[in-house]
């Protein structure tokens, strides 16, 4: 299981990449959220998996009597899922508008500032 | 005692969610704004006090025993940051109300700014890797809107490469830390600290080193992650334009100091002799960059880079001395920087224009805001008696200490390259008669408003060389304490609980 999604991480931080240096500003946003997805996978992918294990002290029992899953990991993730969602809303707004002020979604035509 | 820590977070929080409830009523977020950043200064100095007398103060929120409570801590480091920011604060928040249009000040400049003001403070004061990663986001979130409100068309091109290259530094960010805490097991720095001592695997742990190097170094505009600075700094208005470059990439520089001196410290030559290497390189083509420059903003932001470069330079030398060094030379930087943004907008306010060709006749219109330029510009560039000098002189010590002499070289060689930058700044805009197809001046309004801030900030950059004696203890201080990770591990992990 860690190799198969070792290799979905891969395969999302490289189209997430590829995506990035795209000229359309569409496709950067999507790139960032490929990003986004890889690295939340990989967090969850390095604390390692532990299946039908879920992290409840049974009935009587003062601590967890066996080995479990952990749930912090799933924790951040998720904090880390709501900040990218609104991060990404943001940059979407952001997007369009830049869309609508300069007439192009090509990022070659946006060097306005680089020079 | 306790809730002291916590207040530098709280205030701008507090004052945040007041603008926001005040939201049709300007004049009010305007003095809610105004009276928390005053009460900010006066908690921070408080805290400084505090720290510099008691040594490090940290606390547990919630109760819960470290390491699985949200721990703050607050050394000598984090102290005269969240001081530097005190200070800033209320001087930006003055200078704003001089300057800000009504049409931010209606969208929400005020509540974003307490807000990215309470992100920086968490971001200084937190003693967990993850709550560093969430203020880091507190704070990127609301310059980004910072950064994009108005929707000018530079500003807007300007903030999609922050936002990219921000988030992508985030991506890494948060991928070192679930790797780290996959190998480590732990969130908590002072914990991390220990358990990475004796960790195995030196090749995992270097390659997160790394990837907290990459992650940073986009934050803070490190060579060769910079790019996206001087490409945005210069579109938002002034206030907003200094308080970044003011403080927001030090933020950036902080973490990087933080986590390499505290957590990877099991390859310290191959980690430090990389960011020493990176500084250098830093340093270099930040001022080369800002030679070539002839808008005013745009030249000051390739500075910054240039700056940015002798803070991590003095964490690659790794000796209490240079870390000393560091830390008073990003205090420095704070005002001076901040400062030198500040006269670029009244020279914006007086001709309409940040183009230096365009610009002229300021020495004669304005001897006193001349005289105020030349203070900041020349503490920049280093001359002594001024704050820039002491902040050169120490790392250049610490340098020479250990045999770099290539680095000094060229940090020497650096500060001669932004003494010429600032001598054209100097020469287009204040020397040279005023083109007579720029505007001449308008009649001013909000004069003392304007110039209140600037005037704070230049005295600092003189205090700061005048009575370097005492400031170089404190900062000598935080030195030893970086360097001396057991002493920040003690007190977090017997800190006890608070409300």
């Amino acid at each position: 299981m860690e190799a198969l999604l070792a290799v979905v991480i891969g395969g999302l931080y490289a189209s997430g990449i590829y995506m990035l240096m795209r000229r359309s500003i569409v496709k950067l946003i999507i790139g960032l959220g490929l990003l986004a997805h890889g690295a939340s996978l990989l967090v969850f992918t390095a604390a390692g998996l532990t299946r039908a294990v879920p992290p409840v002290i049974p009935q009587g029992a003062r601590t967890l009597t066996e080995a479990a899953a952990d749930p912090l990991p799933q924790a951040l993730i998720l904090t880390a899922i709501v900040i990218s969602f609104g991060v990404q809303a943001f940059a979407m707004v952001l997007a369009y508008r830049a869309y609508q002020t300069v007439g192009t979604d090509d990022l070659d035509d946006m060097k306005a500032t680089d020079t | 005692m306790n809730s002291l820590i916590a207040l530098p977070i709280l205030i701008p929080l507090l004052v945040g969610a007041s603008c926001v409830a005040a939201w049709r009523y300007a004049a009010a977020q305007r003095i809610l704004t105004l009276a928390g950043s005053i009460a900010y200064f006066a908690v921070a100095m408080v805290l400084l006090g505090r720290v510099a007398e008691e040594g490090i103060q940290a606390v547990q929120k919630g109760d819960w025993a470290a390491p699985f409570g949200i721990t703050l801590v607050a050394d000598t480091f984090s102290a005269v940051m969240i001081a530097a920011t005190g200070v800033v604060a209320p001087v930006i928040v003055v200078y704003s109300l001089a300057t800000m249009d009504r049409g931010r000040e209606a969208y929400g400049y005020y509540p974003l700014l307490n807000i990215l003001l309470m992100g920086v403070s968490g971001a200084f004061l937190t003693g967990d890797i993850f709550n560093l990663f969430v203020w880091f986001e507190v704070l990127l979130i609301s310059s980004f809107v910072l950064l994009a409100l108005g929707g000018e068309r530079a500003q807007l091109e300007g903030a999609i490469k922050y936002v990219t290259l921000n988030l992508v530094a985030s991506a890494f960010f948060l991928a070192a830390v679930g790797v780290l805490y996959a190998m480590a097991g732990s969130l908590n720095m002072a914990d991390l600290s220990q358990r990475l001592a004796s960790a195995g695997h030196p090749g995992v742990v270097t390659t997160l080193a790394v990837l907290f190097l990459v992650a940073f170094g986009i934050k803070g505009a490190i060579f060769p992650l910079f790019f996206w600075l001087p490409a945005s700094y210069h579109t938002p208005p002034v206030a907003v334009s200094a308080m970044f470059g003011g403080l927001l990439t030090k933020v950036g520089v902080y973490a990087l100091i933080r986590v390499f001196t505290l957590l990877f410290l099991n390859d310290v030559d191959y980690t430090h002799t990389l960011i020493l290497a990176a500084g250098g390189v830093t340093m270099v083509t930040g001022v080369l960059g800002a030679v070539a420059q002839y808008e005013f903003r745009r030249l000051l932001s390739f500075h910054i880079v240039s700056q940015i470069g002798y803070m991590v330079m003095g964490l690659g030398f790794f000796t209490p001395l240079a870390l000393a060094g560091a830390v008073f030379f990003i205090v420095h930087n704070i005002f001076v920087k901040t400062n030198l943004f500040l006269v670029s907008g009244v020279s914006y306010r007086l001709h309409g224009t940040y183009d230096l060709k365009k610009l002229g006749g300021l020495y004669r219109a304005h001897p006193w805001l001349s005289l105020l330029f030349a203070v900041s510009a020349f503490s920049l560039a280093g001359v002594p008696p001024l704050s820039g000098f002491f902040g050169k002189l120490v790392l250049v010590k610490a340098g020479l200490g250990i045999d770099q002499f290539v680095l000094v070289g060229a940090a020497l060689g650096v500060s001669l390259l932004t003494l010429f930058s600032m001598t054209k700044i100097w020469a287009e805009a204040f020397w040279k008669p005023l083109p007579a197809d720029t505007p001449a001046d308008p009649p001013g309004g909000g004069a003392a408003l304007l110039f209140g801030p600037i005037v704070t900030l230049a005295v600092l950059a003189v205090a700061l060389g005048a009575a370097a004696g005492p400031f170089f203890d404190l900062a000598l201080q935080a030195g030893h304490q970086l360097m001396d990770p057991e002493g920040y591990v003690r007190a977090v992990l017997r800190a006890r609980g608070g409300p």
